[in-house]
């Protein structure tokens, strides 16, 4: 449903997005991460027409958003980073002028301004002026806008900022539901999000793109992804770096003497092909030694970790 | 109903009951009719003129009026939109910019047309004192009203060309003085005594002053439509070139 092709956008002389290809088909929900600044948002404001590209191309179903852009916006619903409202207008005001811009007509305006209400918790506050709400509606009022049409693409920039913990699990209960049967793209800062509710996600960076994979692929790139972890009591450091160091599978050895007088210990597999018997390894020795252990799992990777990995400047990776 | 005049109605009433929800439609209206009801009666000498006509003690102000009220009117019609964000909603929705553009400057339009017409009263008392030339009296309120669109296209372009709404619409008065200034009588005469002809006359070619003079006379002639016509038509293109220089093409 969204096809965006070697997108590139220059502002003067900075170029902001710097070549980004991707596909999102029907039923995706693509996670968009990268940093402040790696041009998360001006690709999204290409993809709804709002910048028109340097060069490279969008495409929105059928329709090319540079060549037929009211065919393509009208397919999308798009919340805008900061949220947006018209403060001088009601919140049922803003939800039918956006209804009526959509192309909607009498009865249909009614049924969607109230369908949208119900999914986004606005029922009390529809004839509230915009200005007097307290963040968290002004936000929700946004984003029932762009899901007023009942859009065939959507595209959402950081849709749970600002929200409270509830409501952000709200949210992320409707992108799931209509991730099901539609294209979204949302970018966020909130990595457990991304795994909560993406089929998929592309880190970007300076511009490009440095990730693009399931969640679950991104995490195996984690530097601790696929090591084991085991806790024992009552054991020497030294023993156990030498029983375990002395597997076939084992690679480096990270020991750490924790506060209750225990003994974690990070084994990382030899090569990616020890991966999978490292574990078991790791539990025949403990056993067939004797000692006595509470705690043995191997590592999933956590996507903060690919994420800073992918993202850090080099300068101040070296410093840590 | 053509879609584009139906997304064109639809940002026209937006905007309209915009003005009507706050208090500065109603503020607005009160000042813009004492006002003219000060400069007529008191500045203008309605009664000593002893003649029944609107011309010299009505319409004579409406430059001059116009050209702190109009840009007070529509100066927040882009550069809110910048400062809020609303642009970025407003441009992504299928609706041309052209469609916003022209919606836009219809309602605020529309409602300094609401204004002008409250004037009403003024007409009464020349009838009721009276016998008036009902054309001439026509003919002003039509030139004021075009005199009203032209200073409004041009605060909608320098509204539209940042997100302050005090320097959009210190922009639009000075523009619009020039427009007032290029023709008015005791700048071109100071011009006439040292410039060659040709440029008196294309400087006073851009004021509206000359123009507006003849829909005061009661004449309404079609190149002074034109006129405004096309100060209208070329500033709300230049909104649109402005509007797309913001997104960066």
């Amino acid at each position: 449903m969204i096809d965006v092709e070697n997108l590139i956008k220059e502002f003067g002389p900075k170029r902001a997005v710097n070549g980004v290809t991707f596909t999102i088909r029907r039923g995706e929900i693509l996670g968009f991460l990268g940093p402040n600044g790696a041009g998360k948002s001006t690709t999204m404001r290409m993809i709804t027409g709002f910048f028109p590209p340097t060069s490279g191309r969008v495409r929105i179903g059928d329709h090319d958003i540079s060549e037929e852009p009211i065919a393509a916006k009208k397919l999308i619903g798009y919340l805008p980073e900061s949220a947006p409202c018209y403060s001088d207008m009601t919140v049922n005001g803003f939800l039918r002028f956006t209804a009526e811009l959509r192309g909607m007509r009498g009865a249909q305006i009614d049924a969607a301004v109230a369908r949208v209400a119900g999914l986004c918790f606005l029922e009390g506050v529809l004839h509230q002026s915009v200005d007097t709400l307290s963040k968290g509606y002004r936000h929700r009022t946004c984003f029932a806008q762009s899901i007023l049409h009942d859009p065939e693409v959507l595209v959402l920039d950081e849709p749970t900022d600002g929200l409270d913990p509830n409501q952000k699990h709200e949210v992320r209960q409707i992108i799931k539901r209509m991730g099901q049967t539609k294209a979204i793209i949302f970018s966020t800062h909130i990595l457990e999000e991304v795994e909560a509710c993406c089929s998929r996600a592309i880190i970007i960076d300076r511009g490009t793109v440095v990730a693009n994979g399931t969640p679950a692929e991104l995490k195996t790139r984690a530097e601790a992804a696929g090591s084991v972890h085991l806790r024992v009591r009552n054991v020497a450091a030294e023993t156990v770096k030498s029983k375990l160091g002395s597997l076939p599978v084992a690679g480096r050895i990270s020991l750490q003497d924790n506060a209750d007088g225990s003994l974690s210990a990070r084994i990382f597999p030899r090569d990616k092909s020890t991966r999978a018997d490292l574990a078991l390894s790791v539990a025949q020795t403990a056993t067939q030694s004797g000692w006595s252990f509470d705690e043995l799992h191997t590592e999933e990777g956590r996507l903060d970790d690919v994420f800073r990995a992918i993202t850090l400047p080099d300068s101040v990776k070296t410093r840590e | 109903m053509n879609e584009s005049l139906r997304n064109i109605w639809t940002i026209l009433k937006r905007e309209l009951t915009g003005y009507f929800a706050s208090p500065v439609a109603y503020v607005f209206i009160v000042i813009f009719l004492l006002l003219n009801g000060f400069f007529t009666f008191m500045l203008g000498g309605f009664f000593e003129l002893g003649e029944a006509s609107l011309s010299r003690p009505f319409f004579n102000w409406h430059p001059w009026l116009y050209l702190f009220l109009v840009p007070a009117a529509g100066m927040r019609l882009w550069a809110e939109e910048r400062r809020v964000g609303t642009l970025e909603l407003l441009l992504t929705m299928p609706v041309t910019a052209a469609q916003a553009i022209i919606g836009k400057f219809l309602a605020c339009w529309a409602f300094l047309a609401l204004a002008l017409a409250l004037t009403f009263p003024v007409v009464g008392s020349v009838y009721y004192l009276g016998h008036p030339d009902g054309g001439a009296i026509f003919a002003g309120y039509v030139g004021s009203l075009l005199l009203a669109g032209s200073y409004l296209a041009v605060t909608v372009a320098t509204s539209a060309m940042t997100r302050n709404q005090v320097i959009s619409f210190i922009l639009s008065v000075v523009i619009c003085f020039f427009l007032i200034l290029a023709g008015w009588e005791p700048v071109t005469g100071l011009l006439v005594r040292w410039a060659p002809a040709g440029l008196v006359e294309l400087v006073t070619g851009f004021s509206v002053m000359p123009h507006f003079a003849s829909f005061q006379r009661g004449v309404i002639d079609f190149r002074d439509l034109l006129f405004f016509a096309s100060v209208i038509v070329f500033s709300l293109f230049g909104t649109s070139v402005i509007l797309r220089g913001l997104r960066g093409a």
